[in-house]
């Protein structure tokens, strides 16, 4: 299939290759009954959709927060503020806000890391000389590090914990067999001080390939004239990666930390398949697993809803974070373009 | 030569071969070295399932390696039949292709009207719908039960559908979004001339327009919907309705220390290879894709 990897960006007719040319206009136009009836319905049903199973889930969220309902009983009094007093000294959800924090410290940093690496290599750190192209065999590296992409986060988790499993798993097979007796029946699941890291790679292994392939789409995009230029001026292939790569692609890296961050923010269906009770020690419990097990389990629903805000409020406050970090770090020579 | 080229395997890449310098084969054999060992952590786990998915659970257990004794489908059969995985692949067939025609559908009309009819209000469901792809399904999920109670559809698989409908939606309307502003006015203009309504210029002549566009999406909707764990786990809890991800979870955690792991194998294998095979064939198209809407 790498036998003619050709550019699929212009290939597939994408809204930036518009073979029009000239911007459309629109303008408004005279409302007849036909257009009208159009109009309600082309709009009507997929809103009404969206704000019966969205919205108003949504609005009853920030409601429930603040009561105290048990989710099966009609019994349901306002409490105020209450749960959320609750929740500041429950340390089982502080433990899974700290999983949380770590979880997105470190998995975005690593799997965007070596997704960029892979991306640059592939696409920019063939021969210096001759046109400015990517590795040989670089399509193969694409299309396999893409793979776990297309597989259920869910059966990635329960392939892992077999990889992983202490007596039969793979892991410990080849660390046996490369004579480290000492890994014969390591639990990395089961260790306090494992659990976490063998789940953030799993995250990481999962993600990486996306990414990879998101980036090499960006930097497909940027004019071979700019780097032509730049190894005219004798920069070599690390300092273009770093000068001329980087910061085209800025915004794509900005965007793509939002996603990945609100990820690991969310982190359940890995964690569920990982460790469905939460790790030992809690030491891999997420908020999101808390909050399934406080609704399902123990019937909080009130309770458990309050968390739920409090997750979209962390996820809120981690994007405007790291927005504000992209703009300190040179955005704002490019006022506007910055924000979506 | 107006963009960086991907094509490694291009007639060019020949000729140049004799100018290489010495940093250039260091660079090459230390990307090829460490994007090697990354392809073998990523496909060493697939072939182990796979190999494994042929074992017998003994077999499995006494060591990770070995080559089963005899290649027998047995674990398959029992996937299949006993622990359910075929009822639930048939299921997840008929969940994600229903929603997949539905979302395509309602998110072309949403987008189409969004982007190419001025009239009060647009922005703000625009950016509603933005918005919605922000929030994390947790907020909502305990309401999105009730909600779905109201209307009698928890544990059914029509409400399964609506509930996916619903969320691929934002995603969908974003990205044809774009799709739709780029279409030129004239043909729009030449359609009404010619006395086509709104109707008939939307189905036959704005919809095949926009084909590129919604064949990229429509696939990593099919993605999406088909890994969706969450959804069906707190909002489809009837065994004999349930989806392929959250059958393999149930099936994996209800057996404890006795899961028969060949049969578990075996149920990997068959969830995986579905969308394996789907990948393969449109993975130019989605590296295309990708690049589209979202990033721009």
């Amino acid at each position: 299939m790498s036998a003619s990897v050709t550019d699929a960006t212009t290939a597939g007719g994408l809204p930036e290759a518009n073979p029009w040319g000239a911007p459309p206009r629109r303008r408004r136009r005279k409302l007849t009954f036909d257009r009208a009836l159009f109009m309600a319905v082309f709009l009507g049903l997929p809103v009404a959709v969206f704000v019966i199973f969205v919205v108003i889930p949504i609005g009853q969220a920030l409601f429930y927060s603040l009561t105290d309902w048990s989710g099966f009983s009609p019994v349901m009094n306002v409490v105020g503020l209450d749960n959320y007093v609750k929740l500041l000294n429950d340390e089982t959800f502080l433990k899974a806000l700290r999983n949380n924090a770590l979880l997105t410290l470190v998995v975005p940093l690593v799997t965007l890391a070596a997704a960029l690496a892979i991306a640059v290599v592939v696409t920019t750190a063939g021969p210096s000389t001759g046109q400015v192209r990517g590795l040989n065999g670089s399509g193969f590296y694409r299309v396999v590090s893409f793979f776990p992409y297309a597989v259920p986060a869910i059966v990635i988790g329960l392939l892992w914990a077999q990889v992983y499993d202490p007596a039969a798993g793979l892991f410990n097979g080849i660390l046996t067999g490369l004579g480290l007796d000492g890994f014969k029946d390591y639990a990395w699941l089961g260790e306090v001080r494992a659990a976490m890291p063998a789940s953030m790679f799993v995250m990481i292994w999962a993600s990486i390939g996306f990414y990879t392939v998101l980036f090499v789409a960006a930097i497909k995009g940027i004019p071979a004239e700019i780097y032509e230029a730049a190894r005219i001026d004798g920069a070599g292939r690390f300092r273009t990666a770093i000068s001329i790569t980087l910061p085209s692609i800025r915004d794509n890296v900005q965007t793509a930390y939002i996603y990945l961050g609100i990820l690991t923010l969310d982190a359940y269906v890995f964690m569920a398949a990982l460790n469905p009770g939460g790790g030992p020690a809690n030491s891999t419990l997420t908020m999101s697993q808390h909050l399934m097990n406080t609704a399902f389990k123990k019937g909080q629903f009130g309770y458990a809803t309050s968390m739920g805000v409090v997750l979209a409020l962390v996820t809120l406050l981690f994007a405007a974070l790291i927005f504000a970090i992209f703009y300190f770090a040179g955005g704002r020579d490019k006022k506007g373009e910055v924000a979506r | 030569m107006s963009a960086v080229t991907l094509d490694e395997q291009a007639a060019p890449a020949r000729a140049d071969r004799s100018r290489r310098t010495p940093s250039d084969a260091l660079v090459a054999g230390t990307s090829h070295t460490m994007l090697i060992i990354w392809s073998v952590i990523v496909i060493v786990p697939f072939c182990w399932v796979l190999l494994s998915s042929f074992k017998t659970s003994k077999e499995i257990l006494s060591s990770p390696f070995t080559l089963p004794a005899e290649w027998s489908f047995d674990n398959y059969v029992s996937a299949w039949t006993k622990a359910g995985i075929g009822t639930y692949f048939f299921n997840t067939v008929i969940v994600v292709g229903t929603a997949l025609v539905l979302v395509m559908l309602l998110g072309a009309m949403c987008a189409y009207v969004l982007a190419r009819f001025e009239f009060f209000g647009r922005n703000f469901i625009y950016y509603s719908m933005l918005g919605g792809l922000t929030f994390p399904v947790f907020l909502v999920i305990v309401p999105l039960f009730f909600v779905l109670q109201g209307f009698g559809l928890l544990n059914t698989l029509p409400g399964l559908i609506l509930t996916y409908v619903a969320y691929a939606l934002p995603f969908t309307v974003f990205f044809l979004y774009a799709f739709f502003k780029t279409l030129p006015d004239d043909v729009y203009e030449a359609a009404m001339m010619d006395g086509a309504g709104e109707w008939r210029t939307f189905f036959r002549i704005m919809l095949p327009m926009a084909a590129p566009g919604m064949a990229g999406v429509a696939i990593f909707n099919f993605l999406g919907l088909w890994n969706q764990f969450l959804l069906p786990v707190a909002l489809n809890t009837d065994r004999k309705n349930y989806v392929l991800t959250q059958g393999m979870a149930s099936f994996s955690s209800q057996a404890g220390y006795n899961v028969d792991f060949g049969a578990l194998f075996a149920g990997v294998v068959l969830t995986v290879l579905p969308v394996l095979v789907v990948y393969l064939i449109f993975q130019r198209r989605i590296a295309g894709t990708v690049s589209t809407g979202t990033f721009r």
